[in-house]
């Protein structure tokens, strides 16, 4: 939708170069002209809607398909998505036959891939599969060795410490919608944690945002995910301390 | 222990903590920290006994010990007990009616202000209607100075906040300029820095003092780093006119923020001592919110707005400019919907008023909260209605930097119109030389403007 801008503000359309804000949109009496005001609405039609999507599970299963890995199919505690915005504790943790499905399992690996539908599963269903098909050859290419790669449904981040200590894996890596804004209801952010295990807080783990098409392409994304994995086993831990001892990551 | 029966039913409260968390109305941070009423009855029951207590017994019974939080010792340390004597004899629902009284009015509100604490105001709040906390705010009246006038009757102003998600300093600037032209940034010109880097606050700081002398704007500015930052700038020179924290109402949530009582007091002090306000030298600038202390695990059982009203004790120790509660930024564990955040919203509004302080609201929402544009606009209204003292005002209500939607240019210029409210009277004069607004107030359209020659 182009915006329209009445005549008498002209002389500050100028401005909108130097920023993505909503200036310079005119006004009809005090209000926002029309336009603007739908303009508006669409955005945050897509992000509301981009909170109440679903993975794709199916879907993605089939296009997971390729990288030759088991997949397994997990669950939080959290019945609904009502329950999901009101009740992140639930969202952390795993319902009793998802950790059942875990229990017992024996094969130690190096990185588990956990695909989170988080706060938009739109975010994860359109660009999990770019984001692998760049990462995961690079970590093969590496030696490591992946554990199954997990879709969960109803899943908040740190939901990734129990599924990766439950997988003994040294590594996980969690994609995970991230709350949609008004200017990208699709961006996946990345968390990796190095020894995952239940009762860790943020400060454990470093975050890779903003991955989508038009935001950090897929490409640089997996590079710096890579690069953060090797900077982890190098140094055995992830998080704040990995942040503050490497200027590269942030470039 | 606090007990009320209804038919049969015998309804205990253990402790005044636990009767003021089932006593709350209904939002989704005290069920997630496991504090409010199982059910509607229980809720009443707890409203019904709550109206009962003695305002004496707050000052025998803390929420949180003194032993164990230094903001439970500023309140009762700072007690005035003179104030308190011409309400000490009250209970908790005899205060409610006193306040809503016709024969009570601002002066004698002022009067009572240091003898009442957060806790009995939170108390007060959980009795009364929506309407009750919109009537008593109106009553009250608040004003600061710094180098205008902020919370006279009939004026109603906003802090222009032109964040960029990179601080581009031309995108920055590009904001202010199409807000002043709106008439936007009386109660102070205000950016979320990107990066807490002193050089960068530093060049931003420089940037909107600048431009502030160019034109010879009557407002204050702001970058709202955190109180270390800010501290540092200001010994090396910084042209600092406000200095900001975010605060919250128990020392452990704000250890979590990384301050304390005499960290405040030291940046407080060295802010002062700058002496740049021209009217006045009301110099802080506090943020807070309900459900903040929650989320730092720091609420020891207290329900999350009588945490929020805790924090105000803070904030009225250091004579702030301005108090702006965040209202829905926390998100829908905290507060749910359109419903929960309009109530926070005039429940912060007026207890932060009761207890003096000079209260704006953030009137915003997140996307994933149940809540719209139309929300806001209620929330507006009513907040217009209860006389707040400012709101902010964001290009398009879009924030693209801390991606959450607030008031617009447009909301604030909407109120002021259905209400009949103006900014603060020096701003109002600028305005009006500046060919901005007409001698009625009203809007005149942009020409050539001298703001926008910069660029």
């Amino acid at each position: 939708m182009k915006r329209n801008i009445p005549q008498e503000i002209e002389p500050l359309k100028a401005l909108q170069e130097f920023t993505s804000a909503r200036i310079a949109i005119g006004r009809v009496g005090t209000s926002i002209p029309l336009k603007q005001s739908l303009e508006f609405k669409l955005a945050h039609a897509h992000a509301r809607d981009a909170v109440y999507s679903e993975l794709n599970s199916g879907k993605l299963t089939n296009s997971l398909k390729h990288f030759e890995q088991p997949i397994l199919h997990l669950h939080s505690q959290v019945t609904d998505r009502r329950q999901y915005l009101q009740r992140p504790d639930l969202g952390r943790k795993l319902n009793k036959a998802s950790l059942n499905e875990l229990n017992g399992y024996s094969i130690e690996s190096d990185v588990a891939i956990m695909i989170v539908d988080g706060l938009s599963a739109t975010a994860v269903n359109e660009n999990t599969i770019g984001l692998l098909d760049a990462l995961i050859p690079l970590l093969v290419a590496d030696g490591l060795k992946l554990a199954p790669i997990s879709l969960v449904e109803q899943g908040r981040v740190a939901i990734g410490d129990d599924i990766g200590y439950g997988l003994k894996a040294k590594l996980s890596l969690i994609l995970i919608g991230e709350r949609p804004g008004l200017s990208a209801a699709d961006s996946l952010g990345a968390y990796l944690t190095y020894n995952p295990k239940p009762g860790l807080t943020d400060e454990s783990r470093n975050c890779v945002s903003n991955i989508r098409p038009k935001g950090l392409t897929y490409k640089k994304a997996a590079k710096k995910i890579f690069y953060l994995i090797n900077e982890a086993f190098k140094r055995k831990l992830s998080g704040v301390e990995l942040k503050d001892n490497a200027g590269l990551i942030e470039s | 222990m606090y007990r009320h029966n209804i038919h049969h039913r015998v309804y205990k409260f253990p402790n005044l903590k636990t009767l003021l968390g089932k006593a709350s109305p209904y939002r989704s941070g005290d069920e997630l920290a496991g504090l409010c009423a199982v059910g509607y009855e229980e809720r009443v029951a707890a409203q019904i006994t709550l109206a009962d207590v003695p305002l004496k017994n707050f000052l025998n019974e803390a929420v949180i010990p003194y032993e164990d939080d230094e903001i439970t010792r500023l309140i009762i340390d700072d007690h005035d007990k003179a104030a308190f004597s011409h309400i000490g004899h009250l209970t908790v629902g005899e205060l409610r009616d006193w306040l809503l009284s016709d024969e009570t009015d601002c002066a004698i509100l002022t009067t009572i202000a240091p003898g009442l604490t957060p806790e009995m105001v939170a108390a007060v709040s959980k009795l009364m209607r929506n309407q009750d906390l919109i009537a008593m705010a109106n009553k009250c009246q608040v004003v600061t100075r710094f180098r205008n006038t902020i919370g006279l009757k009939g004026h109603f102003s906003t802090r222009l906040q032109p964040n960029h998600p990179t601080d581009d300093p031309r995108g920055v600037a590009a904001s202010i300029i199409d807000g002043l032209l709106f008439g936007s940034g009386d109660a102070v010109i205000g950016i979320n820095p990107a990066t807490d880097s002193p050089a960068a606050v530093s060049s931003l700081l420089t940037l909107m003092d600048d431009l502030r002398h160019r034109f010879d704007i009557p407002t204050q500015t702001c970058v709202l780093s955190h109180i270390t930052t800010t501290l540092q700038l200001v010994n090396e020179g910084a042209p600092v006119d406000l200095c900001f924290q975010s605060i919250a109402g128990t020392e452990k949530a704000n250890a979590s923020f990384g301050v304390n009582l005499s960290l405040i007091e030291e940046a407080y002090q060295a802010t002062l001592s700058l002496k740049r306000g021209t009217v006045g030298n009301n110099v802080m600038y506090f943020e807070t919110g309900q459900g903040s202390a929650l989320s730092a695990n720091a609420n020891f059982g207290v329900d999350q707005q009588t945490c929020e009203v805790r924090a105000y004790a803070v904030a009225r120790k250091f004579n702030p400019l301005l108090v702006n509660t965040v209202v829905g930024f926390i998100g829908p564990e905290y507060l749910y919907d359109g419903k929960q955040i309009i109530r926070a919203a005039l429940e912060d509004h007026f207890c932060g008023k009761l207890l003096g302080l000079p209260m704006g609201v953030d009137v915003c929402y997140t996307n994933h909260a149940e809540a719209d544009q139309d929300d806001m606009d209620n929330l507006l209204t009513l907040l217009g209605v209860a006389g707040c003292n400012f709101v902010m005002g964001i290009p398009g209500s879009d924030d693209i930097m801390l991606n959450y939607q607030s008031t617009s240019f447009h909301d604030a210029l909407y109120l002021r119109k259905v209400l009949g409210l103006k900014p603060a009277p020096e701003f109002e004069g600028w305005l009006i030389k500046q060919g901005i607004v007409d001698d009625k107030g009203y809007m005149l359209p942009v020409r050539e403007h001298g703001l926008l020659r910069g660029f």
